[in-house]
């Protein structure tokens, strides 16, 4: 009896630092913020907050600029997946090779995912406003020489995935390096013997063998490029503007951007919570899709 | 054939190079820009520096700027980076032993919860987040907000679910037998853990500890909230947001406080390059 209260006591006191910690900074505010969006909420300290039902997502499903900003981060989570992941198995694939210095290739292809993305923000900021027209005006091209990427609301988006890219692809390069490294040579082999082509050996070997690793790389950049945030408030921070039905928005107000934009630049405390709380629920749904999905594929190869 | 294979083999060695290149011209154009005068950065910013010697000029620069106050943000990044680190491993690792060694439902149920820690986005706590801080702060006389204890805390609370979710894995496959026999022989379960356990938990740790020195160091929008901008006290990547703010065209400086920020963690990485590539693909996969 007394050894086992001891061995509660071990149990409580070694959980609770982390458990406490936790259930402060991360459940106690997801049960408030599901609270407070279904509220008038302003987070001034002293203010009494009512209860108005669904009001938060009625304003904001009818908001065109939340509208817009939800079809603005599908189109670049999307195309960032695809873009980070093409380049990433492009690297891959060349890094392992047997070429020289091939680890010295995989870190500086590696370097940039060390960058924070603020100050990545900033450093691209520059590279697209002057350093890009330098380069078109020292080779004569005019096109390139008046190019303003960030004033135009589609080509930004372009720098922003551009800009994402370089600092990720690097990273998800090693999980494929990781995967490509346990492809079995002698299969390979066996297979050239057998008279498969490079395609051949490609798709019934490699593919199959890179799958898992797909499950793991698709999955992270679906999840980091939809909540990018950093990034775009030091490259764009949200503008240019546009139009869209009709009215004036930030074309690259991204979710992230635009929760914390409606909460503090619009000063709506409540509806940049309930946005909020859509944004979790949209990342559940396309997480659990997404694993769903690739789990059944991998079986099937 | 031969000859056919070696220049395929030339030909991806050239595309490897040239690809390269291109990933590591950002960091040459931050470098030759560091160097250069607000003048010259705005004449050619592709041309080389006219003179080396006013990158010392614009570090010195960026160094004494008192929007920036590089040595304070320095010290600030790397307290709260390393107290986060220790705190986030240990605790986490004793959580998961603890949830790992007892086998009830109790504890399942905990463990459940530290994992749905991993799917709720950072958005959906952080207003609230504030505003408890700020509870805190004003009926328990705890100042959580614009301090260090604040900052720490919080980067303990979303660090866990992922440290716990590692350790919890690895203590798994760490055989119970180890522990039987000391406690036969009389040692105590927290002796147990610290000098047995933590040991064997080692390579773990460094995972860890560079998945989150990454994070943290870099963080941006946590501190924002947490810290606030133009603070005295302020980490690396809040200063340099507000110190763009307020020079938005001074490119050059601009290029030179960029340099700064990465230099530490880039050098980091360059001792322990072969560590942090494993600890971060490892971290991933699981």
């Amino acid at each position: 009896m007394k050894r086992q209260t001891k061995d509660k006591l071990v149990f409580w006191l070694f959980l609770a630092p982390a458990l406490f910690s936790f259930i402060i900074v991360v459940i106690i505010p997801f049960f408030m913020g599901i609270y407070y969006s279904m509220t008038d909420w302003q987070a001034v300290p002293g203010v009494a907050v009512n209860w108005v039902g669904l009001d938060n997502y009625r304003a904001m499903f009818s908001d065109i600029r939340f509208q817009y900003s939800l079809l603005r981060t599908f189109l670049f989570t999307l195309l960032s997946v695809i873009s980070i992941n093409v380049v990433a198995l492009i690297f891959a694939f060349l890094v392992t090779r047997e070429i020289k210095f091939r680890n010295f290739f995989r870190a500086g292809f590696f370097v940039p995912n060390l960058i924070g993305g603020l100050v990545l923000g900033y450093i691209w900021q520059f590279i697209f406003k002057s350093v890009v027209p330098q380069i078109g005006g020292t080779l004569g091209i005019e096109f390139i020489e008046n190019l303003l990427i960030l004033a135009d609301p589609n080509l930004t988006l372009l720098g922003l995935i551009t800009a994402y890219t370089w600092q990720y692809a690097g990273y998800i390069m090693m999980i494929y390096v990781a995967a490509l490294l346990n492809v079995p040579q002698e299969l390979l082999e066996a297979s050239e013997i057998d008279g498969a082509n490079s395609w051949q050996k490609f798709k019934s070997i490699t593919m199959p063998m890179i799958a898992q690793a797909f499950t793991i790389t698709s999955f992270l950049t679906l999840v980091t490029s939809f909540k990018q945030y950093d990034i775009i408030v030091a490259l764009t921070n949200g503008g240019p503007t546009g139009i869209f039905r009709g009215e004036v928005v930030n074309s690259t107000e991204l979710l992230a951007v635009h929760i914390y934009n409606v909460a503090f630049k619009y000063n709506n405390m409540a509806e940049g919570q309930a946005r909020a709380v859509i944004f979790f629920l949209l990342l559940s749904v396309v997480s659990i899709a997404q694993v769903y999905n690739n789990k059944k594929k991998e079986i099937e190869m | 054939m031969l000859t056919k294979k070696r220049l395929s083999k030339i030909l991806l060695a050239l595309i490897t190079v040239i690809l390269f290149l291109i990933v590591l011209f950002p960091f040459f154009i931050v470098i030759i820009n560091s160097a250069k005068s607000s003048l010259e950065i705005i004449t050619n910013p592709i041309a080389l520096p006219e003179r080396w010697g006013q990158l010392i000029d614009n570090i010195v620069n960026i160094w004494t700027n008192p929007s920036i106050n590089y040595a304070s943000s320095v010290y600030a990044s790397t307290i709260i980076t390393v107290l986060s680190l220790f705190f986030i491993s240990v605790f986490s690792a004793m959580a998961a032993w603890v949830l790992v060694r007892t086998k009830t439902r109790l504890s399942n149920f905990i463990f459940l919860i530290f994992i749905s820690g991993l799917v709720i986005p950072f958005q959906v706590v952080m207003f609230p987040l504030v505003s408890l801080f700020r509870m805190i702060g004003a009926n328990l006389n705890i100042q959580l907000l614009r301090s260090y204890q604040g900052m720490i805390f919080a980067y303990i609370g979303f660090g866990a679910p992922l440290a716990v979710f590692m350790f919890h894995g690895f203590i798994k496959s760490i055989p119970f037998e180890l522990e039987e026999a000391a406690l036969i022989d009389g040692c105590s379960k927290p002796r147990i853990f610290f000098s047995i356990i933590m040991p064997i938990l080692k390579p773990i740790f460094v995972t860890i500890c560079i998945l989150n020195a990454i994070w943290i160091w870099n963080d941006f929008l946590l501190p924002s909230l947490i810290l606030g901008i133009g603070q005295p006290l302020q980490t690396i990547p809040l200063a340099i947001s507000a110190f763009a703010g307020s020079f938005v065209k001074r490119w050059d400086l601009i290029m030179t406080a960029a340099l700064m920020a990465a230099a530490p963690i880039i050098i980091g990485f360059l001792f322990g390059q072969k560590h942090i590539i494993k600890g971060m693909v490892s971290g991933s996969i699981k």
